[in-house]
């Protein structure tokens, strides 16, 4: 078989899927893991250190084009197995089958996605776009010039409707991962039940904690409880 | 158990061909003993259609014995019904109380197109089976079971995936209309099995692309199939499906 063939097939596309899912998702670990540090309770110091990191370090800015490609992919494909797996139904059905079958957040995958989607967009222009663009206030750290990343998270989550904003998007980001998790692993072939079942704890254990720790950064930024 | 009558109310897909539009057409069903089975309450309405001179209502049925695949009604929102692992010739009116209104539906799916009422064309899965969902043994007598040593827990597997009857329970339930659970417990009964090895590879990919070329959409994992199917085939071959594709894939020219 060809790659064209491979990866043109339903199956090859829920692979192109899967495998950049599993990537998003350890993107999501190293994020929340960086993001953390604003809990350093140091003004910022931390955190803006890890951040310049990100921004200055090569291997970091390598990923990083990676995780462009993985998230056009996993969007762009997405957006293509939709519109496929829609039109294979034809005539919709009187009665639907609902959750007596199966879990609402597994169905609505795309429209989850799309608010992600939509939140990410934003994400980039409130942070992205000003720490590698357009530029920040400096900071100085012992005699050293760093750019204030987190002076701007302050600054951004203090209006409560984008705190909102970024609060639902992680509840969608929940949801994402609760069923996105597992089935990564099934779409690229895991079948022995004795990870699948292992695999499915740890997505849910997944989808709960590192959404709520996002969920924590906005509502600590708004409330002052970062110091 | 006590023997009651049922008077039910019955909203039934009419269409008159391939091409024409379809609607719904609402039935009074009185008198349904609850001993009977769901088809056979379709035979009474029947018998009556046409003794008052109208069409009765076309509708798939074999073997009526839950083993030939060939019933495929969508009724209240479910494939075969409400009852778990069984066809619909299987489901008796018991399942239902006096008064109900009972919608049934034809399976919906591009790929299988509605011939006539509430029957389809599942010639799809056919063409499915003919591109791979076979073994060739092309001479000498059949071989002795007990001469081909097999893991029973692989015999096991391979026997649950053969249970498959092909009714497309699966594709109905489906919100994207895929027919990966069907594909998988073929492609799994061969793959789990020594006579399977030699077209292992070729088998799954032929089996994908026709599956592609039918037009059943692709799979989300929802697991709807797996609750749906009269014969409790496990989603977990559609994961070993998976494996079978990604290693077949990379390992062919």
């Amino acid at each position: 078989m060809t790659w064209k063939q491979m990866f043109t097939s339903s199956v090859g596309k829920k692979l192109v899927m899967g495998f950049t899912g599993i990537f998003l998702v350890l993107f999501l670990i190293v994020h929340v893991g960086l993001n953390a540090c604003i809990w350093a309770m140091d003004n910022g110091v931390m955190f803006n250190k890890a951040a310049h990191f990100m921004g200055a370090n090569v291997v970091p800015r390598i990923l990083e084009i990676g995780l462009f490609a993985g998230f056009f992919l996993h969007i762009i494909q997405g957006y293509m197995l939709e519109m496929q797996n829609r039109k294979a139904r034809g005539t919709a059905y009187a009665v639907s089958y609902g959750n007596k079958g199966s879990k609402w957040y597994s169905r609505s995958m795309a429209l989850l996605g799309t608010l992600l989607l939509l939140f990410l967009i934003f994400h980039i222009k409130h942070f992205w776009v000003p720490s590698r663009i357009t530029g920040l206030e400096p900071m100085l750290i012992d005699g050293k010039e760093y750019h204030n990343l987190y002076g701007e998270m302050l600054v951004v989550f203090e209006n409560p409707v984008i705190v909102a904003f970024y609060v639902i998007s992680c509840i969608s980001l929940a949801y994402h991962l609760a069923h996105g998790f597992q089935s990564a692993f099934r779409t690229i072939g895991i079948n022995n039940p004795k990870y699948t079942t292992l695999l499915e704890s740890v997505g849910y254990g997944f989808s709960i904690i590192v959404p709520l720790a996002f969920a924590m950064m906005p509502i600590s930024m708004h409330l002052g409880w970062v110091n | 158990m006590e023997h009651t009558t049922i008077n039910i109310k019955l909203k039934v897909w009419k269409q008159a061909n391939t091409q024409s539009k379809g609607y719904f057409e609402s039935y009074d069903v009185p008198g349904i003993s609850t001993e009977m089975s769901f088809l056979e309450m379709f035979d009474v309405l029947n018998e009556r259609l046409i003794a008052e001179g109208k069409e009765p209502i076309a509708f798939d049925h074999d073997c009526r014995e839950g083993i030939c695949g060939m019933c495929s009604m969508y009724i209240n929102g479910k494939p075969h019904g409400p009852w778990e692992g069984t066809t619909t010739c299987q489901l008796h009116m018991r399942a239902f109380k006096d008064g109900d209104i009972i919608v049934v539906e034809p399976w919906r799916a591009a790929a299988f197109p509605v011939i006539k009422d509430l029957m389809v064309d599942r010639g799809a899965f056919d063409r499915i089976i003919q591109a791979g969902g076979y073994i060739s043994v092309n001479t000498g007598n059949a071989v002795d079971g007990n001469a081909l040593p097999i893991e029973k827990e692989k015999a096991d597997n391979a026997f649950a995936a053969a249970a498959c009857i092909g009714c497309g329970a699966c594709v109905a339930a489906c919100k994207n209309s895929s027919a990966m659970l069907f594909v998988s417990a073929k492609v799994s009964h061969l793959a789990l099995l020594p006579q399977g090895a030699p077209e292992r590879k070729q088998r799954v990919m032929n089996m994908i692309a026709q599956m592609d070329k039918e037009g059943f959409g692709a799979c989300t994992n929802t697991g709807a199939c797996e609750a749906a199917c009269p014969k409790e085939i496990s989603i977990t071959n559609i994961a070993r499906l998976n494996a079978e594709y990604l290693s077949a894939s990379l390992t062919t020219a």
